[in-house]
Protein backbone atom coordinates (compact mmCIF):
# COMPACT_ATOMS: atom_id res chain seq x y z
CA UNK A 1 0.00 0.00 0.00
CA UNK A 2 2.74 2.41 0.96
CA UNK A 3 4.55 1.58 -2.26
CA UNK A 4 1.43 2.60 -4.18
CA UNK A 5 1.25 5.88 -2.26
CA UNK A 6 4.95 6.34 -2.88
CA UNK A 7 4.43 5.83 -6.61
CA UNK A 8 1.55 8.31 -6.60
CA UNK A 9 3.56 10.96 -4.74
CA UNK A 10 6.52 10.26 -7.01
CA UNK A 11 4.39 11.22 -10.01
CA UNK A 12 2.49 14.00 -8.20
CA UNK A 13 3.84 16.72 -10.51
CA UNK A 14 2.84 14.83 -13.63
CA UNK A 15 -0.70 14.16 -12.37
CA UNK A 16 -1.29 17.80 -11.48
CA UNK A 17 0.17 18.88 -14.81
CA UNK A 18 -2.43 16.68 -16.47
CA UNK A 19 -5.18 18.27 -14.35
CA UNK A 20 -3.93 21.67 -15.47
CA UNK A 21 -3.96 20.51 -19.08
CA UNK A 22 -7.56 19.29 -18.70
CA UNK A 23 -8.66 22.68 -17.36
CA UNK A 24 -6.97 24.51 -20.23
CA UNK A 25 -8.27 22.06 -22.83
CA UNK A 26 -11.84 22.35 -21.53
CA UNK A 27 -11.64 26.16 -21.65
CA UNK A 28 -10.42 26.05 -25.24
CA UNK A 29 -13.07 23.70 -26.60
CA UNK A 30 -16.09 24.51 -24.39
CA UNK A 31 -16.07 28.25 -23.85
CA UNK A 32 -17.42 30.54 -26.54
CA UNK A 33 -15.73 33.72 -25.41
CA UNK A 34 -12.55 34.20 -27.39
CA UNK A 35 -10.55 36.01 -24.71
CA UNK A 36 -11.34 33.09 -22.42
CA UNK A 37 -10.22 30.66 -25.10
CA UNK A 38 -6.89 32.49 -25.28
CA UNK A 39 -6.43 32.31 -21.49
CA UNK A 40 -7.34 28.62 -21.66
CA UNK A 41 -4.73 28.15 -24.35
CA UNK A 42 -2.15 29.84 -22.11
CA UNK A 43 -3.03 27.49 -19.24
CA UNK A 44 -2.68 24.52 -21.59
CA UNK A 45 0.67 25.86 -22.76
CA UNK A 46 1.94 26.35 -19.19
CA UNK A 47 0.97 22.77 -18.35
CA UNK A 48 3.19 21.52 -21.18
CA UNK A 49 6.03 23.76 -19.98
CA UNK A 50 5.60 22.36 -16.48
CA UNK A 51 5.81 18.78 -17.80
CA UNK A 52 9.09 19.48 -19.58
CA UNK A 53 10.68 21.29 -16.64
CA UNK A 54 9.51 18.59 -14.19
CA UNK A 55 11.23 15.97 -16.33
CA UNK A 56 14.48 17.93 -16.26
CA UNK A 57 14.57 18.16 -12.47
CA UNK A 58 17.01 15.95 -10.54
CA UNK A 59 16.45 15.58 -6.78
CA UNK A 60 19.26 17.28 -4.83
CA UNK A 61 20.35 18.86 -8.13
CA UNK A 62 20.89 22.56 -8.65
CA UNK A 63 20.31 25.14 -11.39
CA UNK A 64 22.54 24.49 -14.44
CA UNK A 65 24.99 27.32 -13.78
CA UNK A 66 28.47 25.92 -13.38
CA UNK A 67 29.95 26.30 -9.91
CA UNK A 68 33.38 24.90 -10.70
CA UNK A 69 32.88 22.09 -8.18
CA UNK A 70 33.03 18.72 -9.94
CA UNK A 71 30.73 17.02 -7.42
CA UNK A 72 27.75 19.30 -8.09
CA UNK A 73 24.69 17.68 -9.68
CA UNK A 74 22.97 19.90 -12.25
CA UNK A 75 19.41 19.60 -13.46
CA UNK A 76 19.01 18.95 -17.17
CA UNK A 77 19.53 22.24 -19.08
CA UNK A 78 17.98 21.08 -22.36
CA UNK A 79 14.27 21.37 -21.38
CA UNK A 80 15.04 24.81 -19.93
CA UNK A 81 16.32 26.02 -23.29
CA UNK A 82 13.35 24.62 -25.19
CA UNK A 83 10.81 26.13 -22.79
CA UNK A 84 12.57 29.48 -22.48
CA UNK A 85 12.19 30.14 -26.18
CA UNK A 86 8.69 28.60 -26.21
CA UNK A 87 7.47 31.11 -23.62
CA UNK A 88 8.57 34.12 -25.66
CA UNK A 89 7.23 32.63 -28.89
CA UNK A 90 4.02 31.83 -26.98
CA UNK A 91 3.44 35.45 -26.05
CA UNK A 92 4.13 36.58 -29.61
CA UNK A 93 1.58 34.15 -31.04
CA UNK A 94 -0.89 35.07 -28.26
CA UNK A 95 -0.57 38.67 -29.43
CA UNK A 96 -1.55 37.58 -32.96
CA UNK A 97 -4.59 35.87 -31.42
CA UNK A 98 -5.61 39.00 -29.54
CA UNK A 99 -5.16 41.07 -32.71
CA UNK A 100 -7.55 38.72 -34.54
CA UNK A 101 -10.02 39.01 -31.63
CA UNK A 102 -9.96 42.79 -31.95
CA UNK A 103 -10.66 42.58 -35.68
CA UNK A 104 -13.51 40.10 -35.05
CA UNK A 105 -15.00 42.49 -32.49
CA UNK A 106 -14.82 45.33 -35.00
CA UNK A 107 -16.49 43.31 -37.77
CA UNK A 108 -19.13 41.37 -35.80
CA UNK A 109 -19.53 43.45 -32.64
CA UNK A 110 -19.21 40.34 -30.51
CA UNK A 111 -16.50 37.89 -29.45
CA UNK A 112 -18.81 34.98 -28.53
CA UNK A 113 -18.42 32.32 -31.19
CA UNK A 114 -22.08 31.13 -31.17
CA UNK A 115 -23.26 34.72 -31.81
CA UNK A 116 -20.82 34.98 -34.70
CA UNK A 117 -22.16 31.74 -36.19
CA UNK A 118 -25.73 33.11 -35.94
CA UNK A 119 -24.70 36.36 -37.62
CA UNK A 120 -23.00 34.49 -40.45
CA UNK A 121 -26.05 32.25 -40.95
CA UNK A 122 -28.23 35.38 -41.19
CA UNK A 123 -25.89 36.79 -43.79
CA UNK A 124 -26.05 33.67 -45.97
CA UNK A 125 -29.87 33.65 -45.71
CA UNK A 126 -29.97 37.29 -46.75
CA UNK A 127 -27.80 36.51 -49.72
CA UNK A 128 -30.13 33.77 -50.98
CA UNK B 1 11.98 16.76 1.16
CA UNK B 2 11.04 20.37 1.94
CA UNK B 3 11.73 21.18 -1.70
CA UNK B 4 9.25 18.51 -2.69
CA UNK B 5 6.57 19.91 -0.35
CA UNK B 6 7.03 23.46 -1.69
CA UNK B 7 6.83 22.11 -5.22
CA UNK B 8 3.68 20.06 -4.47
CA UNK B 9 1.91 23.00 -2.80
CA UNK B 10 2.83 25.47 -5.56
CA UNK B 11 1.61 23.20 -8.34
CA UNK B 12 -1.62 22.65 -6.39
CA UNK B 13 -2.05 26.46 -6.19
CA UNK B 14 -1.46 26.62 -9.92
CA UNK B 15 -4.30 24.20 -10.61
CA UNK B 16 -6.55 26.07 -8.15
CA UNK B 17 -5.90 29.45 -9.82
CA UNK B 18 -6.49 27.97 -13.27
CA UNK B 19 -9.79 26.47 -12.13
CA UNK B 20 -10.98 29.75 -10.56
CA UNK B 21 -9.94 31.73 -13.64
CA UNK B 22 -12.03 29.38 -15.77
CA UNK B 23 -15.12 29.92 -13.60
CA UNK B 24 -15.02 33.74 -13.62
CA UNK B 25 -17.33 35.58 -15.98
CA UNK B 26 -15.66 38.96 -15.53
CA UNK B 27 -12.82 39.00 -18.01
CA UNK B 28 -10.83 41.70 -16.18
CA UNK B 29 -10.70 39.61 -13.02
CA UNK B 30 -9.83 36.58 -15.12
CA UNK B 31 -6.92 38.33 -16.80
CA UNK B 32 -5.56 39.48 -13.43
CA UNK B 33 -5.84 35.91 -12.16
CA UNK B 34 -3.93 34.68 -15.19
CA UNK B 35 -1.18 37.16 -14.27
CA UNK B 36 -1.11 35.65 -10.77
CA UNK B 37 -1.03 32.21 -12.42
CA UNK B 38 2.12 33.16 -14.32
CA UNK B 39 3.75 34.47 -11.14
CA UNK B 40 3.06 31.21 -9.28
CA UNK B 41 4.35 29.32 -12.32
CA UNK B 42 7.56 31.38 -12.17
CA UNK B 43 7.99 30.50 -8.49
CA UNK B 44 7.49 26.85 -9.36
CA UNK B 45 10.13 27.05 -12.10
CA UNK B 46 12.62 28.34 -9.51
CA UNK B 47 11.84 25.36 -7.26
CA UNK B 48 12.40 23.06 -10.24
CA UNK B 49 15.87 24.63 -10.85
CA UNK B 50 14.88 26.37 -14.08
CA UNK B 51 15.99 29.88 -13.09
CA UNK B 52 16.21 31.21 -16.64
CA UNK B 53 12.74 29.94 -17.44
CA UNK B 54 11.38 31.46 -14.22
CA UNK B 55 12.93 34.80 -15.17
CA UNK B 56 11.29 34.69 -18.59
CA UNK B 57 7.93 33.54 -17.26
CA UNK B 58 7.88 36.35 -14.66
CA UNK B 59 8.77 39.01 -17.24
CA UNK B 60 6.69 37.71 -20.14
CA UNK B 61 3.76 35.85 -18.58
CA UNK B 62 3.04 38.11 -15.64
CA UNK B 63 4.16 41.31 -17.38
CA UNK B 64 3.78 41.65 -21.13
CA UNK B 65 1.01 39.15 -21.73
CA UNK B 66 -1.18 40.66 -18.96
CA UNK B 67 -0.62 44.11 -20.47
CA UNK B 68 -1.60 42.83 -23.93
CA UNK B 69 -4.72 41.13 -22.56
CA UNK B 70 -5.75 44.33 -20.76
CA UNK B 71 -5.18 46.35 -23.93
CA UNK B 72 -7.44 43.89 -25.77
CA UNK B 73 -10.10 44.16 -23.06
CA UNK B 74 -10.23 47.93 -23.57
CA UNK B 75 -11.60 47.19 -27.05
CA UNK B 76 -13.95 44.22 -26.46
CA UNK B 77 -16.85 43.51 -24.04
CA UNK B 78 -15.57 42.71 -20.55
CA UNK B 79 -18.42 40.40 -19.52
CA UNK B 80 -18.65 36.85 -20.76
CA UNK B 81 -22.04 35.44 -21.67
CA UNK B 82 -23.12 32.97 -18.97
CA UNK B 83 -22.45 29.40 -19.99
CA UNK B 84 -23.65 26.04 -18.78
CA UNK B 85 -21.17 23.22 -18.27
CA UNK B 86 -20.79 21.61 -21.67
CA UNK B 87 -21.04 17.84 -21.29
CA UNK B 88 -19.30 16.63 -24.44
CA UNK B 89 -16.19 18.86 -24.14
CA UNK B 90 -15.95 17.98 -20.43
CA UNK B 91 -16.09 14.29 -21.37
CA UNK B 92 -13.41 14.73 -24.04
CA UNK B 93 -11.14 16.64 -21.67
CA UNK B 94 -11.68 14.04 -18.95
CA UNK B 95 -10.95 11.13 -21.28
CA UNK B 96 -7.78 12.75 -22.54
CA UNK B 97 -6.71 13.38 -18.96
CA UNK B 98 -7.35 9.80 -17.86
CA UNK B 99 -5.45 8.40 -20.84
CA UNK B 100 -2.51 10.70 -20.16
CA UNK B 101 -2.57 9.79 -16.45
CA UNK B 102 -2.31 6.11 -17.43
CA UNK B 103 0.60 6.96 -19.72
CA UNK B 104 2.33 9.00 -17.02
CA UNK B 105 2.60 6.00 -14.68
CA UNK B 106 5.20 4.64 -17.12
CA UNK B 107 7.40 7.73 -16.76
CA UNK B 108 10.46 7.49 -14.50
CA UNK B 109 9.91 8.75 -10.97
CA UNK B 110 9.98 12.53 -10.55
CA UNK B 111 13.51 13.73 -9.77
CA UNK B 112 15.20 10.39 -10.57
CA UNK B 113 18.80 10.96 -11.63
CA UNK B 114 18.92 7.81 -13.78
CA UNK B 115 15.99 8.78 -16.03
CA UNK B 116 16.77 8.41 -19.75
CA UNK B 117 16.44 12.16 -20.34
CA UNK B 118 19.54 12.81 -18.20
CA UNK B 119 21.74 10.21 -19.87
CA UNK B 120 22.16 11.27 -23.50
CA UNK B 121 23.07 14.84 -24.47
CA UNK B 122 22.74 16.65 -21.13
CA UNK B 123 26.09 15.51 -19.65
CA UNK B 124 27.81 16.47 -22.91
CA UNK B 125 26.24 19.91 -22.81
CA UNK B 126 27.29 20.44 -19.20
CA UNK B 127 30.91 19.34 -19.72
CA UNK B 128 31.09 21.02 -23.14
CA UNK B 129 29.86 24.30 -21.77
CA UNK B 130 32.85 24.34 -19.46
CA UNK B 131 35.52 23.07 -21.85
CA UNK B 132 34.50 24.11 -25.39
CA UNK B 133 32.54 27.29 -24.78
CA UNK B 134 33.70 28.61 -21.41
CA UNK B 135 30.31 30.00 -20.42
CA UNK B 136 29.20 29.14 -16.88
CA UNK B 137 25.48 29.42 -17.63
CA UNK B 138 24.78 26.16 -19.45
CA UNK B 139 21.36 27.37 -20.60
CA UNK B 140 22.95 30.31 -22.43
CA UNK B 141 25.57 28.15 -24.11
CA UNK B 142 22.99 25.59 -25.27
CA UNK B 143 20.58 28.32 -26.36
CA UNK B 144 23.01 30.42 -28.35
CA UNK B 145 25.64 27.93 -29.48
CA UNK B 146 24.62 24.26 -29.44
CA UNK B 147 21.06 24.99 -30.51
CA UNK B 148 21.76 28.20 -32.41
CA UNK B 149 19.64 27.12 -35.38
CA UNK B 150 16.65 26.59 -33.13
CA UNK B 151 16.98 30.01 -31.52
CA UNK B 152 17.35 31.65 -34.93
CA UNK B 153 14.07 30.02 -35.91
CA UNK B 154 12.37 31.22 -32.73
CA UNK B 155 13.59 34.77 -33.33
CA UNK B 156 12.17 34.65 -36.84
CA UNK B 157 8.84 33.42 -35.42
CA UNK B 158 8.71 36.42 -33.06
CA UNK B 159 9.58 38.70 -35.98
CA UNK B 160 6.81 37.15 -38.08
CA UNK B 161 4.27 37.47 -35.26
CA UNK B 162 5.06 41.17 -34.90
CA UNK B 163 4.65 41.73 -38.65
CA UNK B 164 1.34 39.81 -38.55
CA UNK B 165 -0.01 41.93 -35.70
CA UNK B 166 1.08 45.13 -37.46
CA UNK B 167 -0.70 43.98 -40.64
CA UNK B 168 -3.89 42.95 -38.82
CA UNK B 169 -4.41 45.92 -36.51
CA UNK B 170 -1.51 48.25 -37.23
CA UNK B 171 -3.65 50.59 -39.30
CA UNK B 172 -1.73 50.02 -42.53
CA UNK B 173 -4.79 50.38 -44.72
CA UNK B 174 -5.38 52.32 -47.88
CA UNK B 175 -6.63 55.08 -45.57
CA UNK B 176 -3.35 55.29 -43.76
CA UNK B 177 -2.32 58.57 -45.34
CA UNK B 178 -5.70 60.09 -44.60
CA UNK B 179 -5.57 58.93 -40.97
CA UNK B 180 -2.04 60.07 -40.32
CA UNK B 181 -2.83 63.45 -41.88
CA UNK B 182 -5.81 63.76 -39.57
CA UNK B 183 -3.58 62.85 -36.62
CA UNK B 184 -1.15 65.60 -37.58
CA UNK B 185 -3.99 68.11 -37.86
CA UNK B 186 -5.25 67.10 -34.44
CA UNK B 187 -1.79 67.42 -33.00
CA UNK B 188 -1.30 70.87 -34.49
CA UNK B 189 -4.78 72.01 -33.54
CA UNK C 1 -2.39 59.02 -14.97
CA UNK C 2 -0.49 61.98 -16.40
CA UNK C 3 -1.54 64.27 -13.53
CA UNK C 4 -0.55 62.06 -10.65
CA UNK C 5 2.72 63.44 -9.20
CA UNK C 6 3.48 60.24 -7.27
CA UNK C 7 3.28 58.15 -10.42
CA UNK C 8 5.37 60.59 -12.43
CA UNK C 9 8.17 60.84 -9.87
CA UNK C 10 8.29 57.08 -9.31
CA UNK C 11 8.28 56.44 -13.05
CA UNK C 12 11.17 58.85 -13.56
CA UNK C 13 13.24 57.00 -10.98
CA UNK C 14 12.11 53.56 -12.13
CA UNK C 15 12.48 53.81 -15.91
CA UNK C 16 16.28 54.35 -16.05
CA UNK C 17 16.87 51.65 -13.44
CA UNK C 18 14.70 49.17 -15.36
CA UNK C 19 16.71 49.91 -18.51
CA UNK C 20 19.99 49.51 -16.66
CA UNK C 21 18.77 46.21 -15.22
CA UNK C 22 17.84 45.07 -18.74
CA UNK C 23 21.38 45.82 -19.94
CA UNK C 24 22.80 43.92 -16.95
CA UNK C 25 20.59 40.92 -17.75
CA UNK C 26 21.63 41.10 -21.40
CA UNK C 27 25.37 41.18 -20.90
CA UNK C 28 25.58 39.13 -17.73
CA UNK C 29 23.55 36.31 -19.27
CA UNK C 30 26.71 34.25 -19.81
CA UNK C 31 27.43 34.08 -16.08
CA UNK C 32 24.05 34.08 -14.38
CA UNK C 33 20.39 33.71 -15.24
CA UNK C 34 19.43 35.94 -18.12
CA UNK C 35 20.01 36.50 -21.80
CA UNK C 36 18.56 38.15 -24.84
CA UNK C 37 14.95 37.05 -24.42
CA UNK C 38 14.61 38.25 -20.82
CA UNK C 39 16.59 41.44 -21.39
CA UNK C 40 14.49 42.36 -24.40
CA UNK C 41 11.26 41.96 -22.48
CA UNK C 42 12.54 43.98 -19.51
CA UNK C 43 13.81 46.74 -21.80
CA UNK C 44 10.40 46.86 -23.48
CA UNK C 45 8.73 47.04 -20.06
CA UNK C 46 10.57 50.33 -19.41
CA UNK C 47 9.07 51.86 -22.55
CA UNK C 48 5.63 50.46 -21.77
CA UNK C 49 5.81 52.04 -18.30
CA UNK C 50 6.83 55.31 -19.91
CA UNK C 51 3.85 55.18 -22.26
CA UNK C 52 1.33 54.24 -19.57
CA UNK C 53 2.43 57.01 -17.19
CA UNK C 54 3.15 59.85 -19.62
CA UNK C 55 0.63 59.04 -22.33
CA UNK C 56 0.81 57.23 -25.64
CA UNK C 57 1.98 60.23 -27.66
CA UNK C 58 5.02 60.89 -25.50
CA UNK C 59 5.66 57.17 -25.42
CA UNK C 60 5.67 57.06 -29.21
CA UNK C 61 8.01 60.03 -29.24
CA UNK C 62 10.53 58.09 -27.14
CA UNK C 63 10.40 55.09 -29.51
CA UNK C 64 9.38 56.17 -33.03
CA UNK C 65 7.58 53.64 -35.22
CA UNK C 66 10.15 53.80 -38.01
CA UNK C 67 13.07 53.13 -35.68
CA UNK C 68 11.02 50.33 -34.20
CA UNK C 69 10.54 48.57 -37.54
CA UNK C 70 14.25 48.96 -38.27
CA UNK C 71 15.12 47.47 -34.87
CA UNK C 72 12.83 44.47 -35.39
CA UNK C 73 14.64 43.66 -38.63
CA UNK C 74 18.10 44.58 -37.33
CA UNK C 75 17.97 41.99 -34.55
CA UNK C 76 17.14 39.11 -36.91
CA UNK C 77 19.74 40.37 -39.40
CA UNK C 78 22.40 40.53 -36.68
CA UNK C 79 21.64 36.93 -35.74
CA UNK C 80 21.61 35.67 -39.32
CA UNK C 81 24.58 37.88 -40.19
CA UNK C 82 26.68 36.26 -37.47
CA UNK C 83 25.89 32.91 -39.07
CA UNK C 84 26.81 34.16 -42.53
CA UNK C 85 30.03 35.68 -41.17
CA UNK C 86 31.09 32.33 -39.73
CA UNK C 87 30.35 30.75 -43.12
CA UNK C 88 32.48 33.35 -44.91
CA UNK C 89 35.29 32.62 -42.46
CA UNK C 90 35.19 29.00 -43.60
CA UNK C 91 33.25 27.26 -40.84
CA UNK C 92 29.70 25.95 -40.63
CA UNK C 93 26.72 28.26 -40.24
CA UNK C 94 26.65 29.58 -36.64
CA UNK C 95 29.89 27.82 -35.65
CA UNK C 96 31.42 30.66 -33.67
CA UNK C 97 34.86 29.04 -33.39
CA UNK C 98 35.72 30.80 -36.65
CA UNK C 99 35.19 34.28 -35.24
CA UNK C 100 38.53 34.36 -33.42
CA UNK C 101 41.83 32.48 -33.34
CA UNK C 102 40.99 31.18 -29.90
CA UNK C 103 37.83 29.00 -30.13
CA UNK C 104 36.63 30.00 -26.66
CA UNK C 105 37.01 33.71 -27.42
CA UNK C 106 35.17 33.08 -30.70
CA UNK C 107 32.35 31.35 -28.87
CA UNK C 108 32.11 34.26 -26.41
CA UNK C 109 31.94 36.80 -29.22
CA UNK C 110 29.41 34.76 -31.17
CA UNK C 111 27.13 34.25 -28.17
CA UNK C 112 27.34 37.97 -27.35
CA UNK C 113 26.36 38.99 -30.90
CA UNK C 114 23.58 36.44 -31.18
CA UNK C 115 22.09 37.32 -27.80
CA UNK C 116 22.27 41.00 -28.72
CA UNK C 117 20.34 40.26 -31.89
CA UNK C 118 17.70 38.34 -29.95
CA UNK C 119 17.47 41.15 -27.37
CA UNK C 120 17.01 43.88 -29.97
CA UNK C 121 14.31 41.96 -31.83
CA UNK C 122 12.40 40.95 -28.70
CA UNK C 123 12.50 44.46 -27.22
CA UNK C 124 11.33 46.10 -30.44
CA UNK C 125 8.62 43.49 -31.01
CA UNK C 126 7.20 43.83 -27.49
CA UNK C 127 7.15 47.64 -27.66
CA UNK C 128 5.52 47.61 -31.08
CA UNK C 129 2.91 45.05 -29.93
CA UNK C 130 1.99 47.30 -27.01
CA UNK C 131 1.80 50.46 -29.14
CA UNK C 132 -0.27 48.68 -31.79
CA UNK C 133 -2.81 47.36 -29.27
CA UNK C 134 -2.99 50.59 -27.27
CA UNK C 135 -3.12 52.75 -30.39
CA UNK C 136 -6.03 50.86 -31.95
CA UNK C 137 -8.69 52.91 -30.13
CA UNK C 138 -7.29 56.26 -31.31
CA UNK C 139 -6.88 54.81 -34.77
CA UNK C 140 -10.56 53.83 -34.92
CA UNK C 141 -11.66 57.22 -33.61
CA UNK C 142 -9.59 58.96 -36.26
CA UNK C 143 -11.07 56.74 -38.97
CA UNK C 144 -14.52 57.71 -37.70
CA UNK C 145 -13.65 61.38 -37.74
CA UNK C 146 -12.48 61.28 -41.34
CA UNK C 147 -15.65 59.37 -42.25
CA UNK C 148 -18.09 61.94 -40.82
CA UNK C 149 -18.51 63.63 -44.21
CA UNK C 150 -20.01 60.38 -45.51
CA UNK C 151 -23.38 59.03 -44.28
CA UNK C 152 -22.60 57.98 -40.77
CA UNK C 153 -22.79 54.24 -40.42
CA UNK C 154 -19.75 54.07 -38.25
CA UNK C 155 -21.73 55.09 -35.18
CA UNK C 156 -23.69 51.86 -35.30
CA UNK C 157 -20.61 49.73 -35.40
CA UNK C 158 -20.19 49.20 -31.69
CA UNK C 159 -16.78 49.55 -30.21
CA UNK C 160 -17.46 47.66 -27.01
CA UNK C 161 -16.90 49.74 -23.95
CA UNK C 162 -15.24 53.00 -24.69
Amino acid sequence: MSSLLDAFLGQWNYFLVILLMMIGFYAVIARGNMVKKMVGLNIFQTSVFMLYISMGKISEGTAPILTGDAATVYSNPLPHVLILTAIVVGVATTAVGYALIIRIQESFDTIEDDDIILLMEDETEDAQ
Amino acid sequence: MSGFVVNAVLIFFLVLIAFLALRLHRLFAMVMLSGAFSLVAAALFVVLDAVDVAFTEAAVGAGISTVLALATLSLVPVEEKPHKVAIIPAFIALTTGVLLALAVTDLPKFGAADAPIHNYVAPDFISGSENDIGVPNVVTSVLASYRGYDTLGETVVIFTAAIAVLLIIGGWTRDRRRVSKQAEDDHAG
Amino acid sequence: MQDDPVMRVIAKVLIPSVMLFALYVQFHGDYGPGGGFQAGVIFAAAFILNATIFGLNRGRHAWPARANLLAICLGVLLYGGTGVATMLLGENFLNYNALSDDPIAGQHLGILLVELGVGITVAAVMVSLFFTFAGRLTHIRLMRKTDTAEPDTAQQEGLGNE
